[in-house]
């Protein structure tokens, strides 16, 4: 049931991109109802109404869909709760007394924008690589004249429910994207609309991503952290694609 | 833009009976947008890199507008204030979309899903654009399949479709729970690869917070720069705004954070008519609010009604748990009162009642604000494996939420402001009151009339922006030809520019006492209480004077710290917030004019003696669209009449 | 005037796409490829291990058949090609193997060190102040870049003491594995050494070749569940026979007092070795 407690926050503040951060401790009393991000909300309101600035913190959906929220609580990405954004997450996951550390998603290719906001556009560099089929409106046939095994689909769709938020390379050690980038060419690739164009396509996003990000060494820190539980199997999907990508003579792909 | 001297409130409006010129094409209503297609003017495929179009917003509409019109050849720019195009609130349509595949061979077909995107709108759309939404609706599938959208499939590899919102065919395609999300990435992916190809530039973290016009005409829009605060003027041959619903004027409603209405009415602001802003719909299974902190509301799907069983206690104000409430002393309110429907009644009318019983005090939960949904029957007739295959995610998602588990806790509900009907109002083209600025989506007003259909909300967004738009803006644009768009070194972008400047200097000077937030939800309060659920002419009248009470206290007592060259959250808010009361009143004067009740807009002295929504055709089947006259004068609320030639007008009945 | 990739967003690679080489050399560009490089020569050293380990499981049938295996070792193949030849094509393999194992291993953790690099606020690695809770990530996988180097110098050690003898001095007796190895890991120190490197051995193991399916794309959730499990009892196996060699000798189950060609008895080590010979054609 719902109880009042107090947590001792400890917060990241960074003014912006150039500036040099720092930790900012505040005591936050909250009912164990509110979600986590509401908890920043009425901290926010409260520094905002003592005169000083709020914490800048990311969300929109607020319902785990969007990918736009995105912190480490106690050096966990989105924090204790398998599975949960941190906007899902709630206060009932917390003590009286608990200290929670909160910190940007830190990488290299992610540079804090201030507070706990992180630019995550290598994401869309990786997409725009790549991460899409090539269909003009209007040029689709009938969409049941391919018929696509339900496995192949429902394959398609567990990678496909990747929402892009950044935990994985937030959580990963090396700060590695493969989680990320494997989850769309898995998509794509396991769809019989996506094999045209499939090996060039792994082999571009592939290529940026390594332009952005570090190696992955498969420690499998990053499935823990999807909210989404994307399966570290699709990394080694793109990885054995990879290799076929660079072996393969296209040109005969029309021969058997 | 918000001074004291500009900013004024509405006061007064008048009424002209100008009918709007909608420039449906004449002829039968199957062959109006094939007709209608080869009647506009095409823009040779050399010449469409002539033309830079701007699309604001980059869900489901503008996305894919942007998509079709780079692979036309069209110049375009597409603007986002999120971080990156995916995460706009398209994304988080659970439900489907539908489609007249009649795949299932079940009697489907364009016409009755034009039927019964009519009828279910309580027939205050426009009959050709809901045909042409209908027609068109095939080829979103057919799109979307090929664009590697993982839509549900049955074993023998073909898509699967289900039956929605009470519809009587299955026409529903569905991605798991997350058909929102694959759309949108589909849509996403297919502008990014003309991102790629060059043909859309991409801005994103740019808030459109101006239209500019030239002549009457729109040339352009101003943004600014969220993260260093630049103010910005963009030109364009044409504006495109796919800037979603204004729900959020609620503060809680199922939207997303940072939903808004500022483009639509800024837009509205420099001369585009807002059609129909009472008309708002309430989806009824959201989880209550659950502490005063409360910064939005969850939906869960309506399909949970089929198994669950609504009630309240008998009693006032019963703190016993549920299970220590007996049978006899539990009202099972929908089933009592609607014995054919029970708890499957439409949307509204659930809403209704659990707001009712709530009001008279049978709330239930810590803050009694919630009606039971309770699965203890349906768990002993089918057994808890059945159940939770049905609902497991739902269940859990509710757990996650609530910490409650709804096999052991009757779930609680309540419902929340979810979409919005009202917009932009735009012609057969989408084309705003404005020449060159257009409104697809959610933002415009156009196929739902006053109340929209499950899993029509997808459907309609990427109608508008795969295959109305980018047929239509051709037409407005082949005249211009040869015309260089205004240069934005032009007095009207550099005022405009200089002018937002201003607003944004403005708000971090008025260093008053209490946070944006705080107002925000001062207004949804106002909001929900006058014009939720139900309305009545004392409340709105009430909320006449009291929005506009709050929001003179809102611009002489907001407090906004910070600095404008950085990201400033509350900034970006605060502009949002000032948009949202002059909406907020603008609602208040429309439901008051309407006098009547219709879909999503209930006037409590308007009711049949069920308590049902009693329509009057006679005077108010027509599209209120109102008209900005400047700051501090009066709204003019122009009508346009709404003809109906194909189907009968009749009352709805659920007992 | 379209806008380019490095307009359109504020955040710049970090490296360079280079001119892509020709194939194969190709494949060593990218990270993913280098991973795929490390984890077929890992296949290699891996099988080496194994069978390195097996080979050396001869000393429990005496000096003699220790004596022979090595023999065999040199002529392999020798019907045909030189003697010793395909013996040194297997070590210059091995030592390519092991040379492209460990650039790869080193250049890509730089990567990641500069993937890290300006997210961390206190130098260097990439932390967070929370605390990082390790949840899937075992202590194998994050200790691979200290198992390694142990390895490595471990091996450096090992060639240096049994293939080279330079501390053996004059007890080392080129030819005669057996008396070699006893002599070494009778010393205590010796065999703690062996103990704690075998350790690190089986440590690596126990991540890479479970990591080499992922590096390698092979994947089918059929078999997945049997990955770990082949790699814990591939790592077990190697463990335990390595392990085995100085714990036995230290047991003295590894001994030379019933040896028939005892070294301090001869002269030379030829004499050695030829008693050796005439003791296995004897049998």
């Amino acid at each position: 049931m719902s109880e009042v407690i107090t947590v001792n926050l400890k917060i990241w503040r960074q003014e912006g991109p150039d500036k040099e951060g720092h930790f900012e401790e505040h005591a936050q009393k909250i009912t164990t109802e509110a979600s986590f991000l509401e908890m920043i909300d009425v901290l926010n309101e409260d520094l905002n109404n003592k005169g000083l600035e709020p914490v800048a913190i990311e969300s929109d959906c607020r319902e785990g869909i969007c990918g736009t929220c995105g912190v480490m609580i106690n050096g966990q990405a989105h924090g204790p709760r398998k599975a949960t954004t941190t906007c899902q997450l709630h206060m009932r996951e917390f003590s009286d007394g608990d200290q929670i550390v909160i910190e940007p998603f830190r990488a290299g290719s992610f540079p804090v924008i201030r507070d706990l906001v992180v630019d995550r556009s290598p994401f869309d560099q990786i997409i725009e690589s790549g991460g899409y089929i090539s269909v003009n409106t209007g040029a689709a046939s009938d969409a049941n004249l391919t018929p696509v095994p339900k496995e192949a689909a429902d394959q398609a769709f567990d990678a496909a429910a990747c929402i892009g938020c950044g935990a994985c390379v937030a959580a990963c050690p090396n700060s590695a994207a493969q989680l990320f980038t494997s989850a769309k060419i898995a998509h794509m690739g396991s769809l019989p609309q996506g094999q045209p164009e499939r090996w060039k396509r792994t082999e571009s996003m592939v290529g940026t991503m390594e332009e952005f990000f570090g190696s992955c060494t498969n420690h499998g820190e990053c499935h823990e952290a999807c909210p989404k539980e994307i399966s570290l199997d699709f990394i080694a999907f793109m990885n054995r694609d990879y290799m076929k990508a660079k072996i393969k003579n296209r040109a005969l792909s029309g021969q058997r | 833009m918000p001074n004291e001297t500009t900013r004024g409130s509405l006061n007064m409006e008048t009424e002209t009976n100008t009918l709007l010129d909608s420039r449906v094409p004449s002829g039968p209503l199957e062959d109006k947008w094939e007709n209608h297609k080869f009647s506009m003017k095409l823009v040779n495929p050399n010449n469409k890199r002539k033309f830079d179009v701007i699309v604001v917003g980059t869900g489901l509409a503008g996305a894919s507008a942007a998509a079709s019109l780079g692979e036309l050849g069209y110049k375009v720019k597409a603007f986002t204030f999120h971080d990156s195009p995916r995460r706009a609130h398209s994304i988080a349509a659970q439900g489907g979309i539908n489609a007249a595949k009649n795949y299932k061979n079940d009697g489907d077909s364009v016409y009755r899903l034009f039927y019964d995107t009519i009828k279910g709108g309580d027939y205050r759309s426009r009959e050709a654009n809901v045909h042409r939404l209908a027609e068109v609706s095939t080829n979103i599938i057919d799109q979307a399949t090929a664009q590697g959208v993982p839509f549900a499939r049955e074993y023998g590899g073909l898509l699967d479709n289900r039956s929605f919102g009470g519809a009587q065919v299955s026409r529903t395609f569905y991605a798991r729970g997350q058909t929102g999300q694959q759309l949108l990435l589909g849509a996403y992916s297919a502008m990014m690869r003309q991102v790629s190809a060059g043909s859309v530039e991409l801005h994103t973290r740019s808030e459109l917070l101006d239209v500019v016009t030239k002549d009457g005409k729109a040339c352009g829009i101003v943004t600014r720069d969220l993260l260093s605060g630049e103010v910005s003027a963009h030109s364009a041959h044409a504006v495109v705004l796919a800037t979603g619903g204004y729900g959020n004027v609620y503060f809680l409603s199922t939207n997303a954070m940072m939903s808004n209405v500022t483009a639509a009415w800024r837009a509205h602001r420099r001369g585009a008519f807002f059609a129909n802003p009472c008309y708002t719909q309430i989806h009824p299974t959201c989880i209550p609010a659950s502490d005063d902190f409360q910064s939005k509301l969850t939906l869960m799907s309506e399909s949970l009604r089929n198994d669950g069983r609504i009630w309240v206690p008998d009693a006032f104000d019963d703190s016993r748990p549920a299970h220590e409430i007996p049978e006899n002393e539990r009202d099972y309110y929908l089933e009592t009162k609607y014995p054919a429907f029970g708890n499957l009644v439409p949307r509204d009318v659930a809403s209704r009642n659990a707001k009712n019983v709530v009001d008279q005090g049978h709330g239930v939960g810590p803050l009694k604000n919630g009606v039971y949904l309770d699965f203890a029957a349906a768990v002993e007739r089918d057994g808890q494996d059945a159940i939770s295959a049905k609902y497991g995610n739902l269940f859990d998602m509710y757990e996650s939420i609530t910490g409650e588990n709804p096999y052991e806790v009757p779930m609680r509900i309540y419902p929340a402001i979810h979409y919005t009907m009202g917009g932009v109002w735009v012609d057969y083209n989408l084309m705003t009151t404005i020449p060159g600025l257009y409104a697809i989506g959610e933002a415009n007003f156009s196929d739902h009339g006053a109340n929209r259909l499950g899993a029509s909300a997808l459907m309609q967004g990427l109608a508008d922006g795969y295959f109305v738009l980018p047929y239509t803006i051709g037409d407005g644009l082949a005249d211009q030809l040869g015309n260089p768009a205004v240069s934005t070194d032009d007095p009207v972008f550099t005022n405009a520019v200089s002018a937002i400047e201003d607003e944004t200097a403005k708000w971090l000077s008025i260093n008053g006492t209490r946070s944006v937030d705080y107002f925000h939800r001062e207004l949804g309060r106002l909001v929900w209480d006058h014009i939720g659920m139900s309305r009545n002419k004392e409340g709105l009248e009430k909320a006449i004077s009291e929005i506009s009470a709050l929001k003179e206290e809102f611009y002489s007592d907001v407090r906004v710290l910070g600095s404008a060259d950085t990201l400033n959250l509350s900034l970006e808010k605060a502009g949002r917030v000032s948009d949202f009361f002059e909406l907020a009143e603008l609602m208040a004067h429309d439901a008051l004019k309407r006098e009547e009740s219709c879909g999503g807009h209930f006037r409590e002295e308007h009711q049949t003696p069920e308590g049902e929504a009693q329509r009057d055709d006679e005077g108010f089947a027509h599209v209120a669209a109102w008209e900005w006259n400047g700051a501090g004068s009066l709204q003019t609320r122009h009508v346009e009449q709404l003809d109906f030639e194909n189907v009968t007008l009749t009352q709805r009945s659920y007992k | 005037m379209n806008q380019t990739t490095s307009q359109r967003y504020r955040v710049k690679p970090i490296r360079e796409r280079r001119r892509e080489w020709p194939f194969p050399l190709n494949l060593y560009q990218t990270a993913v490829g280098r991973k795929w490089v490390m984890a077929a020569t890992g296949i290699g050293l891996l099988g080496f291990a194994l069978i390195h380990m097996i080979g050396n499981l001869h000393v429990y049938e005496g000096p003699a058949k220790m004596h022979e295996y090595a023999e065999a070792l040199r002529n392999l193949g020798s019907g045909i090609l030189p003697r010793s030849l395909v013996l040194w094509l297997l070590r210059l393999g091995l030592m390519v193997m092991f040379a492209l194992h460990l650039h790869s291993a080193i250049t890509l953790k730089e990567m990641s060190r500069k993937s890290s690099q300006s997210a961390s606020f206190t130098g260097g690695e990439k932390k967070y102040e929370g605390g990082r809770e390790y949840i899937a990530a075992s202590y194998a996988s994050r200790t691979m870049r200290w198992t390694g180097p142990i390895i490595a110098l471990f091996l450096v050690y090992h060639l240096a003491d049994l293939t080279w003898g330079w501390w053996l001095g004059d007890d080392f007796v080129p030819g005669d594995p057996y008396h070699n190895l006893y002599s070494s890991l009778s010393r205590i120190p010796v065999a703690i050494f062996y103990v704690v490197a075998n350790m690190a051995l089986a440590w690596h193991i126990f991540h890479g070749a479970w990591s080499m399916f992922q590096s390698l794309g092979i994947n089918n959730p059929k078999y997945n569940h049997l990955r770990k499990g082949f790699a814990a009892s591939f790592a077990g196996l190697i463990l335990l026979g390595n392990l085995s060699f100085p714990i036995m000798t230290q047991a003295n189950l590894i001994d030379e007092d019933e040896r028939l060609c005892q070294v301090n008895d001869l002269n030379s080590n030829e004499e050695v070795l030829a008693c050796l010979t005439k003791q296995l054609e004897d049998h």
